[in-house]
Formats: structure tokens, sequence, C-alpha cells
């Protein structure tokens, strides 16, 4: 008995199968999302922390704003060059990116992140949907 | 290999020299190659934070007339904090509310007690105690005794609706959202988060108020019924109105040690 003929077929047709994804999506990568800022951030000129560091660690700084604020009870967060912010999500983060949906969902719904904080924090961007 | 054991010792000595050698050379590397600490971002209170060690507070019933008076109080509190107004009374949030002395106190009234014991209404709420059973109970330390100030808070961030601290609390203080709230609130402060289904709630002694420099809303709303302050500080407001008046606190017998008194 010689089945050499059927299992390469088989392997060939499993291989194209389990690949099948990586040929389907190549070269169709899609383009990193553009973010729009504000007339009032783009008058302010910078963020909180430069750009490339709120890009990559918001999510950690807004988790110290969080801890600091409520289980220490100080408000006012100083950054690096000693400007001073108050620290809230809806009434700073926010307050400069108030275009929630052209701006901090862009970038979410690109990299499949669903922060749940606007169950809570007000200027629910999600209310008009 | 046979290998003496003078041998082994000059190897292990040799070793641990080079390795103990090694770290101020690392960080010289590091240091050269700029990977030193970046100038600290810093946190800070607000310049105008009310501060104290143990906050407290006395209600004096005897300035308070009538149920509109604590309604006020209500009515400011739940406007400040964003707390709904549920139809049904087992789906309500209460962060204050108004009750009759003998819910409030138990085991000091008796059968028969005094005319204005029987008519006094109360404005209870969460009572900060000294000695936190709800704090025990909960498994993830979103309720915890902030130490700076006793305030007993609410991390809502951390709260699972797990209802241990619901359990624990002698005094009825804690709500839960049963829930969503949100469309059961009138108007939104802007200023406050809200909360969602499934977590819990009470009074937090306003305590963003205070990192502002404002006194409570309930305190405010009370004209004067209430005093607020520093239970540490002899010279404080409340430690007069404690030295100079006969008060109570409630269901004392427990040992949570609230930090809300009563003159009745
Ligand atoms: C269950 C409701 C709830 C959720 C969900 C929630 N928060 Fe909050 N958050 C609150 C409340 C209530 C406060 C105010 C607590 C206090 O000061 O007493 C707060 C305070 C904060 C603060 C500081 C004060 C302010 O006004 O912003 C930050 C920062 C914060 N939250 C960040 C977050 C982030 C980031 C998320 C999502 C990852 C989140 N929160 C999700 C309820 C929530
Ligand atoms: C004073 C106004 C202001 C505040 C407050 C502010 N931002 Fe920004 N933010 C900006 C500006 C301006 C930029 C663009 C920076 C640049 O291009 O160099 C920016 C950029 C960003 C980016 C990067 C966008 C990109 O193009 O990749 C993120 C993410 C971001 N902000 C998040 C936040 C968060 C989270 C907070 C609250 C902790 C916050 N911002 C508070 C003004 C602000
Ligand atoms: C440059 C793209 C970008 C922008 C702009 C941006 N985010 Fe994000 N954000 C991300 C990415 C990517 C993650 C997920 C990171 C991870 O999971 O490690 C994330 C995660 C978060 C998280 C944590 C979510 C979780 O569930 O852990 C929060 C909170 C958050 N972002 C808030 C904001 C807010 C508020 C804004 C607008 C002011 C904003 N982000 C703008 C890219 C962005």
């Amino acid at each position: 008995m010689n089945d050499k003929g059927k299992i390469v077929t088989g392997l060939v047709i499993f291989a194209a199968v389990v690949t099948f994804p990586f040929w389907y999506n190549l070269g169709k990568a899609a383009p990193p999302p553009e973010v729009v800022l504000t007339e009032k951030a783009k008058a302010a000129g910078e963020c909180v922390l430069p750009k490339e560091e709120i890009r990559a660690e918001h999510m950690q700084l807004l988790d110290v704003w969080r801890d600091t604020q409520v289980r220490d009870g100080q408000t006012v967060y100083i950054n690096a060059k000693g400007k001073a912010y108050t620290m809230s999500l809806s009434n700073t983060c926010l307050d400069c990116h108030s275009n929630y949906k052209d701006f901090c969902d862009r970038c979410h719904v690109y990299a499949s992140v669903d922060p749940y904080c606007f169950d809570c924090h007000i200027d629910n961007p999600k209310e008009g949907e | 290999m046979e290998r003496s054991r003078r041998e082994f010792l000059k190897i292990a000595g040799a070793s641990a020299a080079i390795g103990l050698g090694a770290r101020p050379v690392i960080e010289a590397v590091a240091a050269a190659t700029g990977h030193q600490a970046a100038p600290e971002a810093q946190v800070a209170h607000h310049p105008e934070a009310l501060k104290a060690t143990r906050w407290g507070m006395v209600v004096d019933t005897r300035k308070i007339e009538s149920a509109e008076q604590i309604e006020k109080m209500v009515e400011a509190c739940h406007q400040e904090h964003n707390v709904p107004m549920l139809e049904e009374e087992r789906h309500r949030i209460k962060w204050i509310w108004e009750t009759h002395f003998h819910n409030a106190f138990p085991s000091q009234s008796t059968d028969r007690v005094s005319e204005h014991l029987e008519h006094i209404l109360l404005p209870v709420m969460c009572n900060h105690c000294e000695n936190p059973p709800c704090v025990r109970a909960c498994p993830t330390k979103a309720t915890f005794k902030r130490e700076s100030d006793g305030i007993v808070m609410m991390d809502f961030h951390r709260c699972i609706g797990c209802r241990f601290c619901m359990a624990a609390c002698p005094y009825g203080s804690r709500s839960f959202n049963f829930r969503d709230p949100q469309p059961f609130i009138k108007e939104v402060n802007l200023k406050y988060p809200r909360r969602m289904k499934g977590v819990v709630e009470k009074c937090n002694f306003c305590e963003e108020r205070l990192a502002l420099g404002q006194m409570p809303a309930c305190v405010e709303a009370s004209k004067g019924a209430i005093v607020f302050g520093d239970l540490t500080d002899p010279d404080s407001e409340v430690r007069h109105v404690l030295r100079e008046n006969f008060t109570i606190r409630r269901k004392q017998n427990l040992g949570t040690e609230p930090c809300v008194y009563y003159i009745v």
C-alpha cells in the first residue's frame, strides 16, 4: 500500500488552509488611524506628556491619576516640565480632547481596546450612538 | 578533573569581586548612553485643600426644624454626587437620608420616648467609623480607611459588587446599584463621575470637595445644623461643640467608633 500521493496532497491542502489568513491579508495592512486635534488642543500645543510618551503610556498615566486622586486625595499633577494639570479624566483629558470619537476612539477601534471608563465618567461619548 | 579546595575558593572569590565591581561600570555606561532617570513628574494637593487627621461631624438636631431642612441637605448631596432617584424603594441609592430617633438609635430608644424624641428627624449617613467593619469585609480593598484623614473611602474602580460591605455595615449606609443609574439622574453634575450597575456606593464625606477646599455639601446646606471639622484638633469647632454638649453616636456598643455625633 502506498498512500504517499494522498498524504502529500493532504498536507499541501492543510498548509494552504492554515496559512490562508496570512495570504488573504497580504499587503492589506490597515493604515494607522489619523487622530483629529480639537482647536483647544491645537491652541495648547502640547499634551500632558511628550507625544511619544502619551501615545504609548496614557493608560498608565490615567491609572496613576486615578489612584492618586481617589486614594491619596491629591488633585494636581505637575509634569516633568513643571506644568500643572488637574488630575481628571473628564475635566482635563476630555477638555482638550473633547472629540472623543475622532480622537481616543479612532485609535481604540483600530487597536481593538474598549475602555469601560465612560460607563461612569461623564461627558459620556458613547451616549449619542 | 581534580580541583583542590584552595583553588575552588580562589575562583569563587574572584567571581564575586568581578560581580560587585561590575555594577558601577554598568551604571556609568548607562549614564553615558542617556539612560538616566528623566526629571520626575510630581503630584500635589490643591493649594486650598482642607486637611485633617480625623474628619468628624456633629449633627445638632435642635437646629433641625423641619423635614424640608433635611431634604435640602439630601438634595445638595445627591445633586453633587449624581445619585440617581429611583422609584422603587428597594432599588433606591442613598448617601444621606432622614430617619426617626428609634431607627437611628435603637438601643438608646425606649418604648416610651419623650415627645421631643418621638418627633425629631435626623439626617443619617456613613459614620466613617474609626474601626470600620465594611473595610474588613471588602475583598478587593475597594473600600478602605484613608490613613491621612480617616475618611472611609470607596474606590469605585475596584468594586466588584460582592456586597460584603453592605452586610458588614451596621448602619445600612451603603447602597447597591441594582439598575443602571444613569437614566435616573435628573441633573448631571459634570464635575463628579457617575456609577454603573453592579457597584456599591455611599457617602464619602465630600472628599472631592475637601480636596478643593470646600466644606461638604450637606454641611453647607444645613444652615449651621451640622458642624464639620478635625476631631483630633482640640481647637476645632467640632471639638468645641463636643465639649459643650451631650452627644450620642449610633450603635456605640458595637465598637465601630463612629465619627458622626448627634446632639438630641
Ligand atoms: C464604576 C464607575 C467608574 C468607572 C467604570 C471608572 N471610574 Fe474613574 N471614577 C469614578 C468615580 C465615582 C470617581 C470619583 C471618586 C472620588 O473622587 O470620590 C472616579 C475618579 C477617577 C479619576 C480621578 C478624578 C476624575 O474626575 O477623573 C480618574 C483619573 C479616573 N477615575 C480614571 C478612570 C479610568 C481611566 C477609568 C477606566 C479605565 C475609570 N476611571 C472608570 C467612577 C468610575
Ligand atoms: C492642554 C490640552 C491637553 C490635555 C489636557 C491633554 N492633551 Fe493629549 N494632546 C494634546 C495635544 C496638543 C496633542 C498633540 C501633541 C503633539 O502633536 O505633539 C495631544 C496628543 C495626545 C495623544 C497622542 C495622539 C497621537 O497623535 O498619537 C494622546 C494619546 C493623548 N493626547 C491623550 C491624552 C490623555 C489621556 C490626556 C489626559 C491624561 C490628555 N491627552 C490631556 C493636548 C492635550
Ligand atoms: C495613538 C492612539 C491612541 C489614542 C489617540 C488614544 N489611545 Fe487610549 N489606548 C491606545 C491603545 C493602543 C491602548 C491599549 C494598550 C494596551 O492594551 O496595552 C489604549 C488603552 C487605553 C486605556 C486602557 C484601556 C484598558 O481597558 O486597559 C484607556 C483608559 C485609554 N486608552 C484612554 C484613552 C483616552 C481617554 C484617550 C483620549 C483622550 C485615548 N486613550 C486616546 C491608543 C490610543
